[in-house]
């Protein structure tokens, strides 16, 4: 249905986009992720037609978008960034704009009506866009993509700017559309992409660093023995914590050791990484009855989605410059492991003072905790 | 073209700029109207329309400068270079939705005339012709300025650029008569949108300058259509 080979966008010396290259079958959703700037809306934008590719191919429905536009603009739906939306337009007067845009042959009346539905806008469609919230805005723009049903829909982060039952209700949406569609949808979001997508694509300048599906993907790195244990001290201050993290690097099979947040008063979790075949949750309860401390939680953890982003986009960035430069699309991702677990330790001296490494690792665990809340509480930490 | 077209058009009236425009127009061409033929009891219009050239000029700008260069700001132009429609529907549906408004403000001052053949007699086809050459002067303005308001997100930068445009196509004429190499002078001669348009005005027709406002029309809309185009691959 889509088919993208070797595609490459470069802006003067600055590439953009580099080499990518991936097929998506009618029926699928394809999840874009990647941190901001990485190329998701620069390949989305080739991909509608919107810019040009310095080279490679692009095949929607098996026509070239450079060499007939017009028909193969014609076969996708597309949702920017910021959705073209005239806002001095009512919702009704800009749907029916678009509809003659598309050349929509569709019956006018109720197919505007079944897409308003879809979208949950038709209690609007007789205001003016300018005095619409975000939220409405975002659905507008989703409605004017679905106009025509095309086969395919390009969404550009769908869901931003929609309060968490919006969320619910256009991933619903996405999936329900997904199952005659074709979608590729982006987002920086880790919990959508996983719980909408049935393929990913994890862009990191410009260069495709993992693709498959979820599950693929953490396959690649499942090797890794992680836990998060929380553990009282005696002093119950911070000053417990770098006694606890030096204890807990003394066990044998440990390979990496962080402190986390904390959790209750002078509480801390930490993150420990182990060998592969070690199992030391035994020793670690010896280590803390030796010095009196108590083990409040251990909670295994195999890599979320989220390990695996952070791993691919937070890792330094020469590493990924090089991957850059040998151009390869598809990196395995066990490659990065040795060193990363290095540098991670040499952070963890000033205990992850890093900011953004602090908020990720913060909402990671919160996902954990909440294994059983839904899915947009523990999003709303991702965001913020 | 025709969606554009439509909405171009809605948004003239919603956004208020036609009322502006109309208004304008009306009160000058009136006055003109007033002062050059009806205060010296003739039914020679040339006074009016030569007045007129000068009104156009400024109220042009006014009527071509968001209409590219929003897009771009307001990044609509998104929805439009994903439609499936060429870059030429996007173009012509903008620049006919333009001339449009110009020919109702056009239409509306034949009123002027029918004045005037109810108290005098009027030459007709010498006043048609005037109406004529106002009309594909509009148009070829309309061009320049639809081509200036495509090169920039700024609408008030769109309206000064397409202002001293038209400043400088007519003055071509005044550039004309100070350089004193032949060659310049005959190119410059040529290229005048005012000498061209005052022939009329004295009621010569000359099939040569609607060939010259014709092809400026095409032109500009043509260069307009290749720095969208441009903008795509940059």
């Amino acid at each position: 249905m889509i088919e993208v080979k070797n595609l490459t966008k470069k802006y003067g010396d600055k590439v953009a986009v580099n080499d990518i290259s991936f097929k998506v079958e009618k029926g699928e959703i394809l999840g874009f992720l990647g941190p901001n700037g990485a190329g998701k809306s620069t390949t989305m934008n080739m991909l509608t037609g919107y810019i040009s590719s310095s080279s490679g191919r692009i095949l929607i429905n098996g026509v070239d978008i450079l060499e007939d536009p017009k028909k193969a603009k014609s076969f996708i739906g597309y949702l920017p960034e910021i959705p073209p939306l005239y806002v001095d337009m009512t919702v009704d007067g800009y749907l029916n704009f678009m509809y003659d845009l598309k050349k929509c042959k569709l019956p006018r009346k109720a197919h505007l009506k079944d897409v308003c539905d879809l979208c949950k806008i038709t209690d609007v469609r007789n205001r003016i866009i300018k005095n619409l919230s975000k939220g409405y805005r975002q659905r507008v723009g989703l409605a004017q993509a679905l106009i025509g049903n095309p086969p395919v829909l390009i969404l550009d982060e769908p869901t931003v700017g929609l309060d968490p039952n919006q969320i619910i209700e256009i991933r619903t949406l996405i999936k329900k559309l997904g199952k005659n569609h074709t979608v590729i949808l982006s987002s920086h979001i880790l919990p959508e992409i996983q719980a909408v997508c049935d393929k990913i694509i994890i862009i990191n300048k410009g260069v495709v660093a993992a693709d498959g599906t979820a599950d693929e993907i953490a396959k690649n790195i499942t090797n890794e023995h992680k836990m998060t244990i929380r553990i009282e001290g005696t002093t119950k201050t911070s000053a417990d914590k770098d006694e606890i993290v030096a204890a807990l690097r003394a066990i044998d099979g440990v390979k990496y050791v962080r402190a986390d947040m904390e959790r209750e008063t002078g509480i801390y979790d930490y993150d420990v990484e182990s060998e592969e075949d070690s199992d030391i949750r035994r020793d670690i309860n010896k280590v803390c009855s030796e010095k009196g401390w108590n083990v409040l939680m251990m909670q295994l953890s195999d890599l979320t989605l989220e390990d695996i982003f952070m791993k691919i986009t937070v890792g330094d960035g020469i590493e990924a410059e090089a991957q850059a430069a040998a151009s390869k699309p598809k990196v395995r991702i066990n490659l990065n492991f040795g060193d990363q677990s290095d540098d991670d330790d040499d952070d963890d001296e000033d205990n992850g003072s890093e900011e953004n490494e602090d908020n990720i690792t913060g909402s990671e665990n919160e996902s954990i905790e909440d294994e059983n809340a839904s899915g947009e509480e523990n999003e709303n930490g991702g965001q913020e | 073209m025709g969606a554009i077209y439509r909405r171009e058009m809605g948004a003239f009236f919603t956004s208020g700029l036609a009322y502006v425009f109309l208004s304008v127009f009306f009160l000058f061409s009136g006055y003109f109207f007033y002062a050059g033929t009806l205060q010296s009891g003739t039914t020679d219009t040339s006074a009016m329309f030569n007045a007129l050239f000068l009104v156009v000029l400024f109220l042009i700008p006014i009527l071509t400068m968001r209409l590219l260069s929003e897009e771009k700001k307001q990044k609509t132009d998104q929805g439009l270079l994903t439609a499936p429609i060429g870059l030429w529907s996007i173009v012509l549906g903008k620049y006919f939705a333009a001339l449009t408004l110009f020919i109702i403000a056009e239409s509306i001052s034949f009123v002027y005339a029918l004045i005037l053949s109810a108290y005098g007699t009027v030459v007709w086809a010498t006043l048609i012709a005037n109406y004529f050459a106002m009309l594909i002067l509009g148009a070829a303005f309309i061009a320049v300025g639809l081509f200036i308001s495509s090169l920039t997100e700024n609408q008030m930068a769109s309206a000064v650029a397409s202002f001293l445009a038209l400043m400088l196509l007519y003055m071509l004429d005044e550039i004309e008569q100070s350089i004193s190499i032949e060659f310049i002078q005959k190119i410059l001669s040529a290229l005048s949108f005012y000498s061209r348009f005052t022939e009329f005005t004295m009621g010569i027709f000359n099939l040569s300058s609607v060939i010259f406002y014709i092809s400026a029309v095409f032109i500009f809309n043509f260069f307009t259509v290749r720095i969208l185009e441009k903008r795509r691959w940059s």
